[in-house]
């Protein structure tokens, strides 16, 4: 976000077009599109099954109540949904009986997001996100709208919220890297759940040479849960195929899909932590995972409840150390502290993950490295850290050891400093404060940085 | 055997109200007695002698739990320091942790039914970290509604963006 705090948008070239728009007319149909391929194959297949007792009506009857039930508030939806982008804030209302009115500034929008559907790339049509900054997790939708004034829209959120006349062009896409369909494809077989179900099958395989005669029971048990694992690979690979990684004036653009393409943004300066994960059987490739988790929303302190603080992203599903070196630098900068490994007699108190332990920091940045078998490599930006704990165990104390803690806002990533010297950890502990204190104020936050926002209580 | 403990330098920890303690034998002492009842009635079924011993033994438990329970009291601690919160907390596993205000996200003070018997108050600070746990019970209610004012306005003054 390089101009996210200017004055909010251009004022003049923009007023022309205040008109209000409305979605694509074929919209209700990709809406339902998903929903309703899946109950056209189940009856069709109970069709079949039928045909002889019932000649197939009632399947015909029940198909066209369905479609009815189904297609109604979709179209009634995509009629009563207006949108209007004035240059400053971009309006969508909706709803028949709750009218529901969202203004969505540009000065605080997040990132832009397209979404297509498998039948909305063959109609030609593509939903867009709009994530906001701050603001309890409001977020634009506007379903579905063509690609060409899909894109043309996002075009012109983007160059207004860089404070540019809105007739400029997207700035073009750096592409940055690629992953080739047999890597993803050979990296999702050997990882967890793939790796799983080989061993699934592999141990059918051989229960049913040992016992043949127990075939039909072999089978009969292992088929659901085979089934279930191969569901899953095929969906990871579904969904991460043909990914790309592309630099982007708002960020970090990341595609992928193979028949729902996503076009997402991981937004410059909301990041609140990496992670990089090499899964046991990824090591001698030297293939990387790297995930990113997003600042979305900021608590709602006034419900009392935390909601939509944070999204965990795939940057890189599978890629060599460079791919990975390369998206880390764009996405945090040069973040390389030198690592110090924990005391040899952490080995009594962590014998299978002793190997890994690592972790150092240096005025940005915290890295630390745990695992067993799979490695997970933690950076956390330290203007990012929400909180930092120092924990001490039993076992520890008795080894003179203990563990620093780096939160980050949201449930599942934070940076462990596991099982440092008892007085290292201390001295990390206020030296990580310190730090963390100094990125967070204005004068130590890198230029790119986010703004901050009116969000804090 | 012990290491230095951080932030041992410096600063005035405070604890929370010598209330806190006697709330806690009261907990304790009235779970044992509770406990003691449901385990010596339903051994009492089988004969007087398995009932008295279970409902006796589960109060005895109770009052040996107490001594874990009054150094568990005795290590809350916390300290306000012109940019964070410090917490301290735990006797088996030792906890500290480090909240800048400008993290905070709000500031909850409850006071549950036996808190308020004993004129108690709880004083939690909420951060976008789910595993944040700036948490300090005990508390007299003055303290408590001193701390969660100056928590606010301390959190105000520091606040920060995600």
């Amino acid at each position: 976000m390089t101009a996210a705090d200017g004055p909010a948008g251009p004022t003049g070239p923009g007023r022309g077009d205040a008109a209000w728009h409305r979605l694509h007319p074929l919209s209700p149909i990709v809406a339902v599109s998903r929903l309703a391929l899946t109950i056209v194959v189940t009856l069709a297949l109970s069709g079949i099954e039928h045909r002889h007792s019932s000649g197939g009506r009632t399947e015909v009857v029940i198909g066209a109540v369905v479609a009815v039930v189904l297609l109604v508030p979709a179209i009634v939806s995509v009629v009563v949904t207006r949108w209007r982008f004035d240059g400053e804030v971009l309006s969508i209302t909706t709803g028949l009986l709750r009218r529901d009115s969202r203004q969505l500034p540009v000065a605080r929008i997040q990132a832009v997001d397209l979404v297509q559907p498998l039948v909305g790339r063959m109609l030609g049509l593509a939903e867009l996100r709009i994530r906001l900054a701050g603001a309890g997790g409001t977020r634009g939708r506007l379903a579905f709208l063509g690609e060409a004034e899909a894109g043309e829209l996002r075009a012109r959120l983007l160059a207004a919220h860089h404070g540019l006349d809105q007739a400029t062009p997207e700035p073009p896409e750096l592409r940055l890297l690629r992953v080739p369909a047999g890597r993803l494809i050979a990296s999702v077989a050997i990882a967890d759940v793939g790796i799983l179900a080989i061993a699934v099958a592999a141990t059918t395989i051989t229960l049913a040479l040992a016992a043949p005669q127990f075939l039909a029971a072999i089978l009969s048990s292992a088929s659901p849960i085979l089934l279930a694992l191969g569901q899953a690979v095929v969906r990871r690979v579904i969904s991460e195929f043909g990914f790309t990684a592309a630099e982007a004036p708002d960020g970090l653009r990341v595609r992928s899909g193979l028949l729902q393409t996503s076009a997402e943004t991981i937004p410059r300066g909301r990041v609140q932590a990496v992670r990089q994960v090499e899964p046991f059987f990824w090591r001698p490739f030297g293939w990387k995972r790297l995930e990113v988790d997003v600042a979305g929303g900021v608590a709602n302190h006034r419900g009392g409840r935390r909601s939509g603080v944070r999204m965990t992203k795939t940057l890189l599903p599978v890629g060599s150390t460079a791919e990975a070196d390369l998206l880390l630098a764009r996405v945090l900068g040069v973040a390389e502290p030198a690592l110090v490994r924990p005391p040899q007699r952490a080995r009594w108190k962590a014998p299978l993950g002793y190997h890994f332990l690592a972790g150092g920091y240096d005025a940005a940045h915290a890295v630390t490295v745990n695992g067993r078998l799979r490695r997970t490599t933690a950076w956390v930006p330290l203007e990012k850290v929400q909180s930092v704990r120092r924990i001490q165990g039993p076992l520890q104390r008795r080894l003179a050891l203990a563990s620093v803690h780096l939160d980050t806002a949201g449930r599942r990533v934070h940076a462990i400093f596991r099982d440092r010297d008892a007085a290292d950890s201390a001295r990390l502990l206020e030296t990580l404060a310190t730090l963390s204190r100094a990125a967070r104020t204005p004068e130590g936050r890198a230029p790119g940085a986010a703004p901050p926002m009116a969000a804090a209580p | 055997m012990d290491a230095p403990e951080p932030f041992a330098d410096g600063g005035t920890w405070k604890g929370p109200s010598e209330r806190l303690w006697r709330m806690r034998i009261f907990q304790a002492l009235a779970t044992g007695v509770v406990l003691g009842l449901i385990l010596g009635l339903s051994f009492g079924t089988l004969g007087a002698g398995p009932g008295l011993g279970a409902g006796c033994g589960s109060f005895a438990l109770s009052v040996v739990w107490l001594r874990f329970l009054h150094r568990r009291v005795r290590a809350w601690r916390y300290q306000e320091r012109d940019d964070d919160l410090l917490v301290g907390r735990g006797v088996l596993f030792r906890r500290l942790s480090v909240v800048p205000y400008g993290r905070m996200q709000y500031v909850e003070v409850t006071a549950g039914p036996i808190e308020r018997l004993f004129g108690l108050a709880t004083v939690k600070m909420h951060t976008a970290a789910f595993a944040s746990d700036a948490r300090i019970p005990g508390l007299e209610p003055a303290e408590a509604a001193r701390l969660r004012d100056q928590l606010a306005a301390l959190g105000e003054a520091h606040a920060a963006g995600l």
